[in-house]
């Protein structure tokens, strides 16, 4: 008997990229795709990395491609739009070795700032995608996206989502095979996308979508499962588990390749079925091409266009049932929060109370928006702090902006920040901008980048100095300043603010939560000599909490001892004592 | 039969590691096993939820309204935010414990009053004070596998293959620790 094994969708898509023998990984941290490539990195025979963003990550897989291995690159959806630029070559290019993207979703933006869907991407790149439905297809499907690649020549995407990247299930286990590295000869026609080659590429790509169309409806993770035939359902992924679950009856058409359809079988399927539904999260991409088949179908006009599906959507919108359970309670919300100890909250409470505007960014910080820290007014896409402010002031002139700074985090700096800042510069910007270097890419939990001097393999290289990349640009006004320093800090903002020149401050200090990271000390409150003033609570750190008669109290487990509370404190009423 | 647990915090309280410790003995038990996680921003602070499903053959990995058999929770607050995902007859296992959420801090909510009541007045619940047990055994962190043992005693595993499986689970220098804890709770 094989080994079987639990494992996270994660785990078990960077298990079948070892099995399939891929050789060269590249990626960009974000949830939900991350554990891919930190489960990816434990296998010796593989060469996994961090790339400073998706593009990087993509071109670095092709390259390896095209030399003759297996690669793969790994991302969350937005990531595939800066991926998008190479990804709509490497559709013409086609590969050496096999390449695959494996890219997450966030259907119900658990931890994302938009809801986009990777099969729109593919359509319009002219790639397949295949799509899992749970960790054991997670791991044969990368499997089988290598096959497609080296037999039809193109870059595939496996499609994941939230649901399926975070859970976990049984897998069964198999060895690694190595295919043979194929032989890299010089082709220019076909590696070389310029005018000339690329016009014949074109032909190629779409002959290649026509073959892949016809021969999808005889690929066997194509499935029709027949029982009833009074109703039927094409689905795939992790909805279809909700449609096993709800209605194991029904006939169903599981789609394994979610690009391109396979016509012949959807046409088979929906003559043999009375009534057919289309249960695809996100965008209506089956449902609006099997309806301009002149097929009948049920789709978003049900379900929605929004979230995440269950399979309780089925039994209320289909099936009529009532769901018998307790109204849910009127409760206080409790949305997410920065740390304890974060020195984000500690940069935020000094812009709040220079009453600052920050165009922000992704990242923990993003929560720097909400009450009381109030600071944040706008966040796009990864870099966009710092192009945006660089925008306001084009349109509304300097001193517009001189109550404003752009907020970035040092890995977001790293990805497409560091292009921002040179625009700044060149076009002669009077901006600040503030890299909150916390020394790691701390909201997807954690991973290194050029500037930790620390490798996805955990080895210990030359960290790129922040400071003097930007210096290198030609800013005069580049500033280190201790996250903590609250004082030095506002001296700082307000100085840099006022000039008329781009001013870059790097505010530094740790993540509280990295390892390795530990404060010495708590804080601890004297009741008898708090005012009840709320200037501590101000931070909002949740640690702190106020007591029946208003005076303060503070969480000993929480408190990781930042003392950015006893600072602010005007009466001596939070000590610091030392750490258990 | 599928068996659905939900366990329910605050993102940073160890929801993960008790959701694979219930994984590990639902898969030693020979079932067909699913777990639902939560990573990312919604971690830092914010009210998370973790789903364990086993039985013969789990099709969805998550646990819907009206579905728990049992419904852990690490907060009292996180307890009756999520009581619509329980089945009438569903047990609640609840850490007496309070954590307010930012929204009460800056004052814009109120801290329900009578939790406990409340979740009583419609389910069988369990409570425990995990945090001041652990604080007992040297180590507060170790309020997740106090509650945890609460809720197993609620369970049909045998007691020495839910400390079997936390000794699997568990990093190794924490294992004798854990297993005390355990202990604790199952026998609260």
């Amino acid at each position: 008997m094989s080994e079987k094994k639990i494992m996270l969708g994660n785990e078990a898509f960077a298990r079948g990229a070892w099995e399939a023998g891929v050789k060269v990984s590249a990626a960009y941290p974000g949830t939900p795709s991350t554990e891919i490539s930190e489960n990816l990195a434990k296998y010796d025979e593989v060469y996994a990395e961090w790339s400073p963003n998706e593009k990087v990550a993509t071109e670095v897989a092709a390259g390896a491609s095209i030399s003759g291995v297996r690669s793969l690159a790994c991302m969350k959806h937005v990531g595939l739009n800066v991926a998008a630029d190479p990804l709509y070559t490497a559709a013409y290019t086609g590969v050496g070795g096999g390449m695959v993207l494996i890219v997450a979703d966030d259907p119900g933006m658990y931890s994302s700032q938009n809801e986009q869907d990777t099969r729109m991407i593919a359509r319009a790149a002219n790639v397949p995608v295949l799509e899992p439905s749970d960790s054991q297809e997670a791991k044969d499907f990368v499997k089988l996206a290598y096959e497609i690649s080296e037999k039809y020549d193109t870059p595939v995407i496996v499609r994941s989502t939230t649901r399926l990247s975070h859970s976990q299930g049984i897998v069964e286990l198999e060895d690694r095979i190595v295919p043979e590295d194929k032989e890299y000869k010089r082709n220019p026609a076909k590696y070389v996308m310029m005018p000339g080659n690329a016009k014949g590429r074109h032909v190629v790509v779409e002959e290649r979508m026509k073959r892949l169309a016809e021969d999808a409806s005889s690929m066997e993770i194509n499935r029709a499962e027949y029982a009833d035939l009074s109703v039927g359902f094409i689905t795939s992924g992790i909805p279809y588990q909700y449609v096993k679950e709800a209605m194991p009856q029904a006939s169903v058409l599981k789609l394994g390749m979610v690009h391109p359809l396979p016509r012949k079988l959807i046409e088979e399927f929906a003559s043999k079925v009375k009534k057919l539904y289309v249960f695809e999260e996100l965008e209506p991409v089956f449902e609006e091409q099997i309806r301009s088949w002149g097929i009948e179908v049920i789709g978003k006009e049900l379900f929605t266009l929004q979230g995440e599906y269950s399979a309780n959507m089925i039994r209320t919108r289909v099936l009529g049932e009532t769901i018998e359970a307790a109204a849910p309670a009127q409760v206080p919300a409790r949305p997410p929060i920065l740390c304890p100890g974060c020195p984000h909250r500690s940069v935020f409470s000094v812009l709040n109370r220079l009453k600052i505007h920050g165009a922000g960014d992704i990242g923990c910080y993003t929560l720097g928006a909400v009450a009381p820290l109030n600071v944040i007014d706008t966040t796009i896409c990864m870099g966009a702090s710092i192009s945006s402010l660089h925008g306001m002031e084009k349109a509304k002139g300097r001193d517009y902006i001189k109550n404003w700074v752009a907020i970035i985090g040092d890995s977001t700096f790293l990805h497409t920040g560091v292009n921002s800042l040179m625009n700044m510069v060149y076009n002669q910007s009077s901006g600040t901008v503030i890299i909150l270097d916390n020394s790691t890419t701390a909201m997807t939990g954690h991973q290194d980048h050029a500037a930790t001097g620390k490798t996805l393999k955990g080895e210990t290289v030359k960290a790129i100095s922040i400071y003097n990349l930007c210096k290198a640009m030609g800013i005069e006004h580049v500033y280190e300043v201790n996250a903590f320093d609250i004082d030095e800090l506002a001296e700082v903002v307000k100085r840099e603010t006022a000039r008329d020149e781009v001013s870059v401050i790097i505010t530094k200090s740790p993540c509280v939560l990295l390892k390795g990271v530990t404060f010495k000390t708590k804080c601890r409150e004297l009741s008898d000599k708090c005012k009840k003033c709320g200037a501590c609570l101000k931070p909002g750190c949740p640690a702190l909490t106020r007591n029946e008669d208003g005076t303060i109290k503070i969480n000993a487990t929480m408190c990781n001892g930042c003392g950015l509370c006893m600072k602010l404190c005007k009466f001596g009423a939070i000590e610091e004592v030392e750490a258990e | 039969m599928t068996k659905n647990i939900m366990i329910v915090g605050v993102g940073g309280q160890g929801t993960l590691l008790t959701s694979r410790i219930l994984g590990g003995i639902a898969t030693e038990g020979g079932y067909d096993v699913k777990l639902s996680e939560v990573h990312g921003m919604a971690q830092r602070g914010g009210s998370v939820v973790t789903f364990v499903r086993y039985g013969d053959q789990v099709a969805e990995p998550i646990v819907e309204e009206g579905q728990a058999d049992v419904l852990i929770a690490f907060e009292r607050l996180e307890a009756l935010r999520y009581i619509q995902f329980l089945k009438p007859d569903g047990v609640i296992v609840v850490n007496d414990e309070r954590i307010d959420p930012i929204t009460v801090v800056t004052g814009a909510a109120k801290y329900p009053e009578g939790i406990l009541d409340t979740l009583r007045a419609s389910h069988t619940v369990y409570s425990v004070e995990a945090g001041k047990k652990a604080a007992e055994l040297g180590n507060s962190r170790t309020f997740n596998v106090i509650v945890l043992g609460v809720a197993a005693k609620h369970m049909d595993f045998p007691k020495e293959l839910w400390l079997d499986v936390i000794e699997k689970t568990v990093p190794p220098k924490t294992v004798e620790l854990n297993k005390k804890a355990f202990l604790l709770g199952y026998e609260h």
